[in-house]
């Protein structure tokens, strides 16, 4: 159906790297195709005429033609413009000189309010602040309560009364001196539609407890309305910034880019899950890359420096290039890998990955299955499966508390992997020599200047071999 | 070095999944006290389910129903609601603002590149997507050219007879509820989308129409997500069905339903935890919620996708991964009372098949309407104001 954005740009992009120059007549294929690219991923069809505008015409200008590698040109040149749009550095919350510090809530029903409130509550109490909750959502039935369980579960504490939102923000102010706190979250009601009501209400919570913080809460799902809306809370109340809720889903999230635009102001946190600590800083040149499709390189360079030792690098990158990889390996691989996290996390953060490696499921216990029936194997046998008879695989069984069909299995997509590997062998020395040859003076932690070179050539041509499951 | 990672991560996956999806399937046969699975047919997602044998009130006998005066002990704040539902057209303002000003700036010009332009643009700025609006305006291009129109108005005129077409396709667009049995409607979606809201309202006019309603908190997730479940019920006069906060949703829903056949009520209607369709566990607990209900064959009449109006294209991926999980069997299309356009729901339409049904306008507990695509369409292309 709808390809990813960065699908569709790599897919732009190769065709790119093939041309030796860039003419004005590409520079206006290429926009064409980007643009189309943006409005599927929901951001909004103005904000794409001005943004494809610049890019146009930095692109056809005196850059590109001095440039060695044209392509590479251009996708820097729309990955600057992206990062530009989304906010160019990460920012921050303002604090008073006096405490309390007020930060207020706003946005439309269903956008995340409460939860983010909750989640912010848990990261100010992670870094030394000591936040109170106020449910001053007097509107939808039960917002109240479900803000009281979560001021709970995160171990905050809550303020509310059924008055009207005005007083209790009032109160409490008086309740953050009485408690000692320094830092007040306002919880306010949406609404289905950006009404005077919704917006006088907020003014009067504004003008009672002037809050340094108004955060805009917006929904990364939201199409070509996520525009009206920032504009209206905007004019409204003026806003500080913003929180992209669900980025966890599929959406390419279109939205961020909209309203960053048109509020002008930084996208501070995003929401990555239901879980209350599943909420963290926005990085927007992660996210640029990440429509880029060059996947959150920046995030896995961490981690897997964070993770792999030195040597067994090293040991990763011969196996590869000897395309010999036995079970002993592959265990020990798997540990590495299981160190970074989740492994469709993992997997979520690599760039240019082939569409049904990236959609794969993938149970985490799943692998603890696969390590269960290696660990019940001999050292022997991890080195030659082949060996694995019937009893043996009996026995395997039985260590692992799994049955023999499973090891069949295992065993024979196992082989299928093996050829494949064997077959990337040289592949894998390929890309690397692409890599040093140049990238050399940018070295690995520069990552977003790596676009054009060396990998992104692996999912494209590097594997023809993939055993269809 | 990324490449390494690259490498050992894909042939991890490989393995993994290659391994357990042959697992996985000989486990199902397993399940102890599942059901031979009912025949779910493996059609996706575009064929109308087939309302089951039962005999079915014809729409005549429905509409009657509706219009019947409330059973007597129903209280007072139900009241209302059926007597005057607001209009589609009345609702949506915004909509018609949007597309009176591209159309406005179009009038009294000639047909030209820009007009074509602005027909796309305005199309676009509704959330109705390039593919969709690509056929929209395909079509209207030819339709255009055998017509040998010059005008403006005469293209937004086609453009409107374009969008019934695509979204009137002959589907039907009734609640079915069969009388004198058990009907379950499940109502599914991602967060915040308006699910337990739906749901008030719902249950608020069916208790109206004299039906006895119970609601099933499946929702156990979200916090106090029962407690605003349980505000619904006490304002509409249906019975609240609950577990633990955090319990087995499917032990909510196999308790209400027992529950609902001992208290005689006819209709059960199920709330679930909102959820985004990428979770793949989620949505195999959804899958699991249905095979629940559909212990008592037949039972389930309605599968309703929830979908926000401000939605943008990422609402036809979900519309596509709840129909695989569980059949949708139509969209409630909610807070279309805003200047959200709600464009998305032509390309579920046009590419999955999958009727709108209900449409949510406003707070109002009577604020919940039926689907009629020509009164959406002149609203959305209405010209006056």
């Amino acid at each position: 159906m709808f390809d990813a954005l960065s699908d569709r740009l790599d897919g732009i992009f190769s065709k790119l790297r093939s041309r030796g120059r860039l003419s004005e007549r590409d520079v206006d294929e290429i926009s064409r195709e980007i643009r189309l690219a943006l409005l599927e991923a929901d951001v909004n069809v103005r904000v794409v005429k001005s943004f494809i505008g610049r890019v146009k015409e930095r692109a056809v200008g005196a850059e590109v033609a001095k440039a060695l590698d044209p392509g590479q040109q251009f996708i820097k040149i729309v990955h600057e413009e992206l990062v530009a749009t989304l906010g160019g550095a990460t920012g921050k919350l303002t604090m008073s000189p006096k405490p309390p510090t007020v930060l207020m809530l706003a946005g439309l029903q269903g956008s995340g309010k409460t939860t983010a409130a909750a989640k912010l509550a848990r990261l100010l109490k992670s870094q030394g602040l000591h936040p109170l909750l106020v449910g001053a959502d007097l509107q939808r039935p039960a917002a109240v309560e479900q803000l009281r369980v979560l001021a709970g579960r995160v171990d905050v504490p809550f303020y509310s009364e059924p008055t009207d939102p005005v007083s209790v923000a009032r109160g409490a102010i008086e309740e953050a001196h009485r408690l000692g706190r320094n830092f007040v979250i306002v919880d306010t009601a949406g609404r289905l539609q950006i009404d005077n009501d919704l917006m006088d209400e907020l003014k009067a919570i504004a003008a009672a407890v002037q809050p340094q913080n108004t955060l805009l809460v917006v929904d990364a799902m939201t199409g070509q309305e996520a525009v009206n809306v920032a504009e209206a809370f905007n004019d409204a109340v003026g806003l500080d910034g913003v929180i992209l809720t669900k980025i966890d889903g599929d959406a390419r999230g279109g939205a961020a880019l909209s309203v960053k635009e048109v509020v002008g102001k930084p996208i501070l946190y995003a929401g990555t899950g239901e879980k209350l600590d599943e909420f963290e800083a926005f990085h927007p040149d992660r996210m640029a890359s990440r429509i880029l499709g060059m996947g959150d390189v920046l995030t896995l360079i961490e981690k897997v420096e964070a993770t792999f030792e030195e040597d067994e690098k090293r040991k990763a990158e011969e196996l590869l290039q000897s395309g010999k990889l036995t079970l002993e390996d592959f265990l020990e691989q798997m540990q590495q890998i299981k160190r970074m996290g989740p492994l469709q996390n993992v997997l979520g953060m690599l760039p240019g990955m082939p569409k049904e490696v990236r959609n794969a499921e993938i149970d985490d216990k799943d692998l603890a299955r696969i390590e269960a029936i290696i660990r019940s194997m001999t050292p022997e046998e991890r080195r030659r499966p082949e060996l694995i008879n019937g009893s043996r695989r009996m026995r395997i069984a039985r260590g692992s508390g799994t049955s023999t069909n499973e090891i069949n299995s295992l065993l024979k997509q196992f082989k299928q992997v093996q050829q494949m590997m064997k077959g990337m062998g040289g592949l894998g020395r390929k890309a690397k020599a692409g890599k040093k040859g140049k990238g050399k003076s940018k070295g690995p932690k520069q990552p977003a200047g790596l676009p054009g070179a060396g990998f992104p050539g692996v999912p494209g041509g590097g594997l023809p071999g993939f055993p269809p499951r | 070095m990324v490449v390494v990672i690259l490498v050992v991560v894909v042939a991890l996956v490989l393995v993994a999944t290659g391994v357990f999806v042959a697992v996985r399937a000989r486990r199902r046969d397993v399940v102890a006290g599942e059901p031979a699975a009912p025949p779910r047919p493996a059609v996706r997602t575009v064929a109308p389910i087939e309302t089951p044998p039962v005999e079915t009130p014809s729409i005549e006998e429905l509409e009657a129903l509706l219009r019947a005066p409330e059973a007597p002990e129903i209280p007072a704040p139900a009241a209302p609601e059926i007597i005057e539902r607001p209009r589609l057209r009345d609702r949506l303002g915004g909509t018609r603002k949007a597309f009176s000003g591209a159309f406005g700036r179009m009038r009294g010009r000639k047909i030209d590149d820009e007009t074509w332009d602005e027909l796309e643009e305005s199309l676009l700025l509704a959330d109705v997507g390039m593919l969709t609006t690509t056929r929209l305006l395909d079509a209207v291009r030819t339709r255009a050219k055998e017509a040998s129109a010059t005008e403006p108005d005469e293209l937004i005129s086609l453009l409107r007879d374009e969008v019934v077409a695509l979204l009137a396709d002959d589907a039907d667009r009734t609640l079915r509820l069969a009388p004198g049995e058990q009907n379950v409607w499940m109502f599914v979606g991602v967060n915040g989308v308006g699910k337990t809201t739906t749901i008030g309202k719902l249950a608020s006019q069916r208790v109206g129409e004299g039906h006895r309603v119970v609601l099933a908190a499946g929702d156990t997730f979200r916090a106090a997500a029962a407690d605003q479940l349980q505000l619904w019920a006490e304002r509409t006069g249906g019975e609240l069905v609950r577990g633990q906060e955090g319990a087995d949703p499917s032990s909510v829903v196999f308790d209400a339903m027992s529950a609902a056949a001992g208290r005689g009520a006819d209709l059960v209607l199920v709330d679930t935890a909102g959820r985004l369709h990428t979770k793949k566990n989620l949505m195999d607990e959804l899958s699991k919620l249905r095979r629940i209900v559909d212990r008592t064959p037949g039972a389930l009449k309605e599968v309703l996708l929830v979908i926000d109006a401000s939605t943008g294209q990422n609402g036809l991926v979900q519309a596509k991964q709840f129909a695989d999980a569980v059949e949708v069997t139509g969209i409630a299309l909610t807070k279309l009372d805003g200047t959200s356009k709600g464009g998305i729901v032509l390309a579920i339409q046009s590419e999955l098949g999958i009727p709108v049904k209900i449409v949510g306008v406003g707070e109002g507990i009577g604020d919940l309407i039926e689907f009629d695509p020509a009164e959406f369409a002149s609203a959305l292309f209405s010209d006056e104001g």
